[in-house]
């Protein structure tokens, strides 16, 4: 009988190794006794040292990593997503798990039922073959994605040295380019430009006497040589500077620093007496460099593909984590990481507004706001956006917001894939809430600001933390140059921003403890963003505004600029800068460590001298909520 | 003494018994022991009484894992015909997919959940339908418990002011929200498998510590 089930999961598994070896049949066998595993964020397939499961696995949606214990520390040696195998130990030995495995995203996997593949592995060498070198290897070459389910008999296992970046072997091209001496420089050039490569590689019986790059032809044209009939053997860099396959990033870089040149072709023994195995270059260096902020926003800005902008999106994480190692100002990383997060919003409204049928109908301003407008987003939270389109003729209204709600479903899809989840309470331009024009907004935020409960008004409290991604930046000015006449003076709005702002009462309890959360699945845990980060931005979102000072959306930036406009509380607000930064690292540290939003801390993972930290942070906290109740004269929480 | 069960089953058909004995058992303490019954069918109409089951799709879901091998998946031949039902699911009046009586379907459906929890989209339609075949062949209703995505999908959201709670989702929408593929979508098996995947990801979040007892769960 038809399981439809099983032919779907045949589709998918035939665009991958090993399976893609199959016959039809019997993938079809196959998929009818996989098992779907549904695993979340967090958590782990199997650990070390359990036994064995009776299934390999394969990735259908998400990401999983492999991390090898050693000495209590995991590393990660391996990130499988989508159609990568891992698991394969029971197929080859009877031991329980080395590896552990975790899921780093929301993941769906393919249980693969080892008693019903082994006897298909066993009578398919090419089948046998593949798995045992995905496993023998543990991992595969990260940097030969291209060659990613070929049969590589010679891939370096890559031992984790991730802070060693140097002593990782190079990236080699294995796609080498050759050419005879006698071909001419005009066909030589072709042959550069039809297969898009920088090099060619000059051999004579698979042995190379030469290299010509892009410079040759360089000096060629400025030499003044003819260009058809001259041999490439004329113009080509020789002798060849040549290496063996296990060289070093900083062996290369110090090779083609010593001989001045930008390739080193790699031959079998290492000798230019051997065949051509690949090439490497300069460039392919520079672009596995992942932890450089100018090559990610090289890389962001040529992006092509949003699965190719979640990669970019795992270095940039890697990169925050290596500038929260080495120490470096909150204030330095925010920016750069803003940068970033802020290129990827951009590049993804841009691919998005060229996947629409037409061009956008009228100007309008994609904002971010929570976190990512206030340059506070280090680790990937919720997304919150909206749209503000320019007012359109009265019978071109429906069509244009109906355009950007389309629009905007394309970009928070894409947002997702790249790690914002959706925001839960759908603060997202795709709610045509979020996805008006300039007079609805003008019209809907008068309304929030003058008719509705304070709820309602605090909605309004949104456009002051924004950050403008995409788009003009008149039609956000406008819109917060109108909220701002709306609120000045406004002893209503004001009242309730302060009454927010106190109604989570400074995290330390009667004996100097921590307040926990007593009930919910984070019990006793303590919820940083809830307790002290949000009562801080509000306090200094309030407090800046009752100055009247606009754009300016940044915490701590708010507490510097406050130290200023009252000089006689410039302790107090020097320490709130300080804290607002201080929390903020504390939990982009948290998330990183626990792979998740970084909200919750466990009290009894504190050190002594964090603890202490914290509670610095807190009594500037509670300094500036006792300044907020008495200047707008609040009298507790009420509403 | 009166024996009060052969009272209660005067004449049933021995799968009927069969399938009530299965609710002696008691249900798990748990969420994550639950086996639950994942379905979705495929009818000629929205009316309870003139409508029949067209398919009837099912998968069976324990703790985060589904089996493949474990599917349901069933058409039945079909007394009355609708035509403007056909452009929704696709199935013509002749076709020649293997298909059972609406009671071997029946049979084997009740066979297939046993005493499981019952998951759907908008169940309170499905089992309708399935109660009403129960009907015809002169059998009591279902006995299972049962869960709604659509419901619980809602528990999933946080309590704001933007939130329209009544609001109804559909199945294409917390496909999209949840980022699931929508192939096969509108087979009864294709249904039931995006519920489920959706189902897992709402447990996935109500759930989370994989602590929670089924009768909260039934009673959300």
């Amino acid at each position: 009988m038809k399981n439809t089930i099983a032919a779907r999961i045949a589709d998918f598994l035939k665009n991958f190794p090993p399976f893609d070896l199959l016959q039809q049949e019997q993938l079809y066998t196959l998929a009818s006794e996989v098992k779907v595993v549904y695993v979340e964020k967090g958590r782990s397939i199997f650990k070390a040292g359990e036994e064995q499961h009776q299934y390999f696995y394969v990735v259908n949606k998400g990401a999983v990593s492999v991390l090898k214990p050693q000495n209590d520390i995991f590393e990660t040696i391996d990130k499988c997503d989508e159609g990568d195998i891992f698991g394969l130990r029971p197929l080859f030995a009877k031991e329980n798990y080395l590896l552990e495995t975790l899921a780093v995203e929301e993941s769906i996997l393919y249980g693969i039922p080892i008693d019903i593949f082994k006897p298909i592995a066993e009578n398919h060498p090419r089948v046998r073959e593949f798995l045992l070198q995905s496993f023998a290897s543990n991992t595969r070459n990260p940097y030969a994605s291209g060659d990613k389910g070929k049969l590589l008999t010679s891939t370096p296992p890559v031992v984790a040295a991730q802070n060693l970046f140097e002593l990782q072997p190079a990236p080699i091209t294995r796609k080498v380019i050759t050419i005879s001496p006698a071909t001419t420089v005009q066909k030589a050039a072709q042959k550069m430009k039809s297969r898009m490569v920088g090099s060619l590689v000059v051999v004579e019986d698979n042995i190379p006497v030469g290299i010509v790059t892009d410079e040759n032809f360089r000096d060629l044209v400025a030499n003044g040589m003819a260009l058809e009939a001259v041999p490439v053997s004329e113009i080509m860099s020789s002798p060849v500077i040549c290496y063996s396959k296990g060289i070093t990033i900083s062996q290369a870089q110090l090779t083609m620093m010593k001989h001045g040149i930008d390739h080193i072709c790699i031959t079998e023994d290492g000798t230019p007496n051997s065949e051509v195995i690949g090439i490497l270059s300069a460039h392919n260096i520079m672009l596995s460099e992942g932890n450089n902020p100018s090559i990610l926003m090289k890389a962001i800005q040529r992006s092509n593909s949003t699965n190719e902008l979640k990669k970019i999106r795992n270095k940039i994480t890697l990169l925050l984590r290596g500038y929260l190692e080495s120490n470096i100002p909150l204030n330095l990383i925010s920016k750069i990481i803003f940068e970033l997060n802020d290129a990827s919003i951009k590049r993804i409204v841009e691919r998005c507004i060229k996947k629409m049928p037409a061009p956008p109908p009228a100007e309008f301003a994609w904002l971010s706001l929570g976190s990512q407008g206030r340059k506070e987003q280090l680790l990937q939270t919720d997304q919150d956006n909206a749209i503000i389109f320019d007012d359109v003729a009265p019978e071109h209204h429906a069509a244009t917001k109906a355009y950007f709600l389309e629009l905007a479903k394309k970009v928070n899809k894409r947002l997702s894939i790249i790690g914002y989840e959706y925001c839960p309470v759908n603060t997202m331009a795709k709610n045509e809430q979020w996805c008006k024009s300039l007079s609805e907004w003008k019209e809907q935020v008068a309304l929030w600001i003058t008719n509705a409960g304070n709820d309602e008004l605090l909605l309004s409290s949104i456009f002051f933390d924004f950050d403008i991604s995409y788009g003009n930046v008149k039609l956000s000015n406008a819109l917060s140059d109108h909220i701002f006449e709306l609120t000045r003076n406004n002893k209503r709005f004001t009242s309730a921003l302060a009454a927010v702002t106190l109604r989570n009462p400074p995290p330390l309890g009667f004996f100097r403890q921590f307040v926990v959360e007593h009930d919910g699945e984070n019990k006793d845990t303590f919820d940083i963003k809830k307790r002290a980060i949000t009562p801080l931005t509000d306090a200094g979102r309030l407090l800046i505004l009752s100055h009247e000072v606009k754009n300016l959306s940044n915490t701590s930036e708010r507490f510097d600029k406050l130290t200023q406009l009252e000089p006689s509380n410039r302790e107090l607000y020097l320490a709130c800068s300080f804290a607002s930064k201080a929390l903020l690292k504390f939990r982009t540290k948290q998330g990183i460590k626990e792979r998740n939003n970084g909200r919750f801390i466990k009290l009894e993972e504190l050190s002594k001298e964090e603890k202490m930290k914290l509670k610095r942070c807190f009594r500037s906290l509670k300094e500036v909520q006792d300044l907020v109740k008495i200047r707008f004269e609040i009298s507790g929480y009420h509403v | 003494m009166f024996n009060f069960f052969r009272k209660e089953s005067p004449d049933y058909p021995e799968f009927w018994n069969a399938y009530e004995a299965k609710f002696q058992e008691e249900l798990p303490a748990f969420v994550s022991q639950t086996t639950f019954v994942v379905l979705d069918t495929e009818t000629t109409g929205f009316d309870y009484k003139n409508d029949r089951i067209l398919s009837i799709g099912a998968v069976k879901v324990r703790s985060n894992e589904l089996d493949v091998s474990q599917t349901f998946e069933h058409y039945l031949q079909q007394e009355r015909f609708n035509p403007e039902s056909v452009k929704i699911h696709g199935i013509l009046k002749e076709e020649k997919t293997e298909s059972l009586t609406e009671e071997e379907a029946i049979r084997k459906f009740l066979k297939y959940i046993g005493n499981a929890v019952l998951v759907a989209h908008h169940a309170v339609f499905d089992i309708k339908m399935i109660n009403s075949a129960l009907k015809r062949r002169g059998l009591p209703k279902l006995k299972n418990p049962v869960l709604d995505t659509g419901y619980l999908y809602r528990k999933t959201l946080l309590n704001s002011n933007l939130i329209d709670r009544e609001k109804n989702y559909s199945l294409d929408e917390i496909a999209e929200a949840f980022i699931i593929d929508v192939k096969d979508r509108h087979t009864a098996i294709g249904d039931a498998f995006i519920t489920a995947i959706a189902f897992l990801k709402i447990l996935g979040k109500i759930d989370k510590k994989k602590e929670m007892k089924l009768k909260e769960l039934l009673k959300l």
